[in-house]
């Protein structure tokens, strides 16, 4: 397939472009192989370049042989509403080119693998966070470790989704973990996920398949219960409802007989399953741009919405579970399903309350790659569309097409992204980096210029050579020039562990992501926003230059006084006793300086 | 005086649990083991909570300790004609009447009214007859633009009552506004509400009868729907264990925000007229609540001053205090008509809240200086609040027997101010966006003493601390730039006098100062060149200049208590010592005192050991 196919019009004149904020201006478009690009083609206006990866729906309303409106709804919740007046057929043309290519299905025809980047690299972010280094400091040799890094998976024959190399006990054989893996959803057997200063460790894995007639699995049961040292306990926390759990069994899953797993006690967290976040999300965002209405209905859409329920219950699952392994020092196992959204959600919440480097930029870096793509979150499934496009009352026809199966997009990501926000609302000191890397997070897992979050795991992203045809994200957020762009500028190390508030009054609605395409933030807002963190940084520049002058002074002065002290202009310490006393005052210390150099 | 109600719970196995709750939002249950006591404290409670007369409330009992500010402190700060001044009042258009000097044209307002200069004493004097408590439409804020904002009750207009004097009234307010044809009466009440007092002889302007006048209803909720909406906003946030959904309805259904948002779009309407150069009459039933509330946030977008923490309380001394909103009744200071009590002035608080959320540097003050606020309105310790009106105020001599919030607030400027604000800024006409989505939900307020759900970090104080941290090393390089500038020069010329061992090292000195001196603000330069020559010091000074300013100061997070073992919660303040830099509760930090350490001079805080420590050294140096 070539993209001249795909793109009939390229260009279209006079296109009036209707955004969020201001008037509708007059607009050049072009449709690129990647890119819808409108340009006011005048100096001083920027021009605005939407990936079509971006899109999410595109809506049209013909208008006779004159053209038509095209509405674009992008998965950055942007929406763009473009008038086309020159003739029926390019508006056609333009409106199916939009549709086609924001819907490819050949992932090797995205942008990444056509983006040449214009700067040297420092980094390879696809060898940044390679499991060996990010567990080394488990897994130090001859040391005491109980933890392996089994490779067993290396063919990603064993469980397709998992990376090829994961952390297991040292006394489990591969064979073991291969006869544990056929008793598990997808052949996801429990694998280290966390350990924790105390020793107790966070393990994830998908459901066990015991069926309705409980049939278990000797090695997976020995793989689980050699976790646990003597007179240690567990938790396997299963994410689902317990209802959910049964109608499980059903169908071949279920849960662990406890019977069988003796030292661990089984508890139900419940969170909703993935496929309602999407829907929950699009009403959110639908309630967000409608500026117009009242403020009874605004808030009753917000709660319609659901969305800061999934909120607070992601939290507070995250806090039960932090709550084991720090505070009662027991070891979790959790899983829901598939263990591939609610589990992965709830052990990377963990670890941003427990653990004080994932609170770096660094850290949520190697966060996102251990336990979201190398864990194997389907990001290219989930985010193939978004809330405009599936659930909700805006369901285009015609936008659902070509492998988007129902029930498969999911915003889990963007959940666990509101969840670290709502964290980093309440310890806003504790972050390294500020609020705005999670936005960027967001966009780029939905479309970006970089392979980071192409495929739907490890094996994908082998398969696809992502790591030689595409440049990682970590690569650009890491270089110099972006860096000091993602950094809270009020951040003190926090080596603690950090409980946040799930009470309903704590959690708020993260306006600077669902917001920032709806009116609500324009009349200047977000520039005063924007002003106000400038002056937050302005100040800590500030103090820290000051601080370090006075240092410098100080030491300054101590060597002139030293110095002075040798050549006889100061008197030595005991001497000048007496003469210190009138020197409560600067004016008094002018006169003590004279009676002392000119005695 | 902060108390609202008390109420006896029934009787449990622990005993009789007393439930207190407060008008700034704490609720607290004690539980007394015997039912008796417990009655004896409730019925204590009911009478001194509820005092008969104003002269039994806390400030005419009140003295501030001896360090706090002088009693007449704050009482003079702001005077209503400097104010009018201010915005160039008297002019050719407007003037001053004495009318109300003894107070006999309207009780319950000023004595010095601004009226359009066209406007004769007959004219005056039958419109304010026309008016509800003859409260005639008088000079509230006069815009750059000569576009006016007037302030005033109903009219007596029943069903068909005209008044010449009234109409030309409102026609000198027009003419007053060279720049407009037309000018806008707005009504802050629904309509209904209107229609209602026009059975009983009040009611609103009729546009055929008043030339050139525009007339709209807005529809701000009476004082007793505004009370019932607060009762139920707290009692949304007192749920217990609530899910997210039960809180966002309990918040929805109180209709809370829908009453804060109608505040602020009715001041945006009044705004937007003045901008457009369109002069604007205000008034409600008897323009002393909603009037107020709204009269006063459009002074605040319009004017930079009001936004400045000298500036706000200037705005509430005018709006508030001298036009005449009835504090006593509405805060429930004496036992009476509870039916009176309405959470007006908080409203207008949180509505100044909501538009600093949106403007975050254009507020020279901050969240605390409006809990603080609130909370003395309540407290009755200052006698600022106390009365219904500038007349009762004056008769109670208050001014003479109690002090004033002004001077206490002026005392502690410093935590009141907003890091962030930045006064070149502060310039414009403000045009917040009052879509719903930005319209919060005040926790800070509502949820103060719920210890848990607020932030565990403040951003805010941080940012406090950081700005008071800067000040003080700015001042200690001041000093030390100082010390090594002399210390250097006396070098220089002992070594000019023949010595020359250590050249080389000075000459590296030398060039490292003036590698500072380029640092070196300008200003400071002058006081070298005097001092060059001149100062030195000895040694001691020097250590004792060094060891009393601390470079590092201790960070705010994880302190959970003061050494005095007072916890901190979320609002308490937490301050450094400028001295060791460790972290204390503000009642250990009351001390101010200069540290040897700065160029200025001027007091900081300290706590007390280093204050004790400064003192000592003084009183040995000066024995």
């Amino acid at each position: 397939m070539e993209f001249v196919e795909l793109i009939k019009t390229s260009r279209v004149d006079n296109v009036t472009l209707h955004t969020h904020i201001g008037k509708p201006v007059e607009v050049s478009l072009c449709v690129s192989s990647h890119h819808l690009i409108l340009s006011a083609r005048k100096e001083g206006v920027e021009e605005l370049w939407i990936l079509h990866q971006n899109i999410d729906a595109v809506e049209r309303k013909p208008n006779g042989m004159v053209g038509g409106t095209i509405v674009v709804k992008c998965k950055d919740f942007r929406i763009i509403q473009l008038d086309l007046n020159s003739g029926y057929e390019k508006f056609v043309n333009v409106a199916n080119s939009l549709e086609w290519l924001s819907t490819l299905d050949n992932m090797t025809l995205l942008y990444p693998f056509f983006y040449r980047p214009v700067y040297n690299m420092l980094e390879d972010g696809w060898s940044a966070f390679k499991t060996e280094s990010e567990f080394s400091k488990l897994l130090v040799p001859g040391s005491n470790e109980e933890w392996r890094i089994s490779y067993v998976n290396k063919n990603f024959t064993i469980c397709r989704s998992y990376p090829s190399a994961v952390v297991v006990p040292k006394n489990i054989d591969d064979e073991t973990l291969i006869a544990a893996s056929k008793f598990r959803h997808g052949g996801r057997f429990p694998v280290l996920s966390y350990k924790h200063e105390g020793g107790s460790v966070l393990l994830r894995a998908s459901q066990p398949l015991a069926g309705p007639g409980v049939k278990r699995c000797k090695e997976d049961e020995k793989l689980v219960n050699s976790v646990l040292g003597p007179g240690k306990k567990g938790y396997i926390v299963d994410t689902r409802s317990q209802s959910l759990a049964q109608s499980a069994k059903a169908r071949g899953g279920g849960v662990e007989p406890e019977a069988h797993y003796p030292l661990w006690k089984r508890v139900q967290r419940p969170i909703d399953r993935q496929a309602v976040y999407l829907d929950s999300l699009s009403k959110l965002v639908d309630a967000c741009n409608d500026v117009s209405c009242s403020i009874d209905k605004w808030m009753s859409r917000l709660e319609s919405s659901s969305w800061l329920s999934h909120v607070k219950d992601s939290l507070n699952c995250a806090c039960v579970v932090a709550q084991c392994i720090d505070q009662e020092g027991a070891s979790v196992l959790l899983h829901g399903s598939e263990g591939l959204d609610s589990t992965l959600l709830v052990t990377s919440l963990c670890q941003i309350i427990l653990n004080p480097d994932c609170r770096t930029v660094r850290g949520l870096e190697a966060l996102v790659e251990r336990e979201w793509l190398q864990a194997g979150h389907p990001f290219s499934l989930r985010h193939k569309k978004s809330c405009y496009s599936v659930g909700g009352s805006s369901v285009v026809p015609g936008g659902n097409k070509s492998g988007v199966i129902k029930g498969q997009q999911a915003c889990t990501f963007l959940l666990f992204l509101d969840c670290v926000f709502q964290i980093h609302c309440q310890f806003p000191c504790s972050f390294e980096f500020n609020t705005h890397l999670l936005i960027l997070l967001f966009e780029h897992s939905y479309s970006s210029q970089f392979g980071t979050f192409l495929g739907n795991c490890e094996a994908d992203r082998e398969r696809l050579e992502l790591s030689k045809k595409t440049v990682s994200l970590w690569s650009h957020l890491n270089r110099p020039e972006v860096l000091p762009s993602l950094m809270n500028p009020m951040y003190e190390p926090n080596s603690k562990v950090i409980w946040p508030s799930v009470a309903p009054m704590s959690l708020i609605l993260w306006r600077e992501l669902f917001l920032r395409y709806s009116s609500a933030l324009a009349d200047g807002v977000s520039t005063r926003l924007k002003a106000a963190s400038e002056n937050t940084i302005h100040l800590n520049v500030k103090d820290k230059e000051l601080r370090s002058k006075a240092a410098k002074l100080r030491r300054q002065l101590m060597e002139l006084e030293k110095e002075a002290i040798e050549i006889g202009v100061l008197e030595s310490p005991t001497s000048a006793l007496l003469a210190e006393s009138a020197d409560a005052t600067t004016g008094g210390t002018e006169e003590v300086a004279k009676n002392n150099s000119y005695p | 005086m902060h108390i609202l109600s008390a109420e006896k719970m029934p009787l449990t196995t622990m005993g009789s649990p007393l439930q207190i709750r407060c008008k700034t939002f704490l609720s607290v249950t004690f539980v007394l083991p015997k039912e008796r006591d417990c009655q004896e404290i409730y019925t204590t409670l009911q009478q001194l909570s509820k005092p008969v007369q104003l002269e039994d409330l806390y400030c005419f009992d009140y003295t501030a300790s001896t360090e706090e500010v002088q009693k007449h402190v704050g009482w003079n700060f702001f005077d209503l004609q400097a104010e009018f001044q201010r915005m160039r009042v008297p002019n050719d258009a407007w003037s001053l009447t004495l009318l109300n000097k003894d107070y006999e044209l309207c009780d319950t307002y000023p004595r010095y009214l601004f009226v359009p200069a066209a406007a004769s004493t007959t004219v005056l004097m039958g419109s304010s007859s026309f008016r509800s408590k003859g409260r005639l439409p008088v000079l509230s804020y006069l815009h750059t633009n000569k576009a006016a904002i007037c302030r005033c009750s109903q009219p007596l207009s029943g069903f068909s009552a005209r008044c010449m004097e009234d109409e030309q009234m409102l026609n000198c307010i027009l003419k007053a506004n060279p720049n407009s044809k037309f000018m806008y009466v707005v009504d802050t009440r629904p309509k209904i509400n209107a229609m209602a007092n026009r059975a009983a002889g009040k009611g609103y302007e009729n546009e055929n009868f008043y030339e050139n006048i525009k007339f709209q209803f807005i529809g701000i909720e009476n004082i007793h729907i505004m009370r019932n909406s607060l009762q139920k906003l707290l009692e949304a946030c007192e749920q217990k264990g609530p899910t997210m959904n039960n809180f966002l309805s309990a918040i929805e259904a109180s209709g809370w925000l829908r009453h804060i948002k109608a505040v602020l779009d009715t001041s945006n309407v009044i705004v937007q007229a003045v901008q457009e150069g369109v002069s604007v009459v205000v008034h409600c039933s008897d323009g002393w609540d909603r009037t107020a509330q709204v009269c006063s946030l459009a002074s605040l977008f319009l004017d930079p001053f009001h936004r400045t923490l000298q500036g706000f309380q200037a705005l509430i001394e005018r709006e508030w205090l001298a036009f005449g909103h009835k504090f006593v009744d509405r805060c429930g200071f004496l036992a009476g008509d509870q039916k009176e009590v309405s959470p007006i002035f908080t409203q207008f608080l949180e509505c100044v809240w909501q538009l600093t959320n949106q403007y975050p540097c254009t507020f020279q003050f901050n969240e605390r200086f409006l809990l603080a606020l609130h909370d003395h309105v309540q407290s009755c310790q200052f006698g600022t609040f106390i009365g219904n009106c500038e007349k009762d105020r004056l008769d109670l001599r208050l001014h003479e027997r109690t002090y004033s919030l002004w001077g206490y607030i002026a005392n502690h400027m410093n935590e009141y101010m907003n890091p962030l604000y930045a006064a070149e800024e502060n310039t414009d006409v403000l045009v917040p966006n009052l879509a719903p989505q930005n319209i919060r939900f005040w926790r800070g307020m509502y949820c103060r003493f719920e210890s848990g759900v607020h932030p565990r970090e403040v951003m805010s104080d941080m940012l406090l601390a950081l700005c008071d941290h800067s000040s003080s090393l700015e001042d200690h390089i001041r000093l030390l730039t100082k010390r090594i500038d002399s210390l250097k020069s006396k070098i220089d010329s002992k070594k000019k006098s023949g010595e020359t061992k250590v050249e080389e090292k000075i000459e590296d000195c030398v060039d490292n100062k003036t590698s500072y001196d380029k640092e070196i603000s300008e200003q400071d330069e002058d006081v070298f060149k005097d001092e060059k020559v001149n100062s030195l010091v000895t040694v001691e000074q020097l250590a004792s200049e060094l060891k009393s300013v601390a470079v590092e100061w201790k960070t705010l997070r994880n302190v959970r208590e003061c050494n005095c073992s007072t916890p901190f919660d979320h609002f308490s303040r937490k301050c450094h010592c400028w001295r060791c830099g460790e972290v204390f509760c503000t009642r250990c930090i009351d001390k101010h005192t200069a540290l040897p350490g700065h160029d200025s001079q001027r007091a900081v805080p300290v706590c007390r050991m280093c204050y004790k420590e400064l003192r000592r050294t003084f009183s040995i140096d000066s024995a």
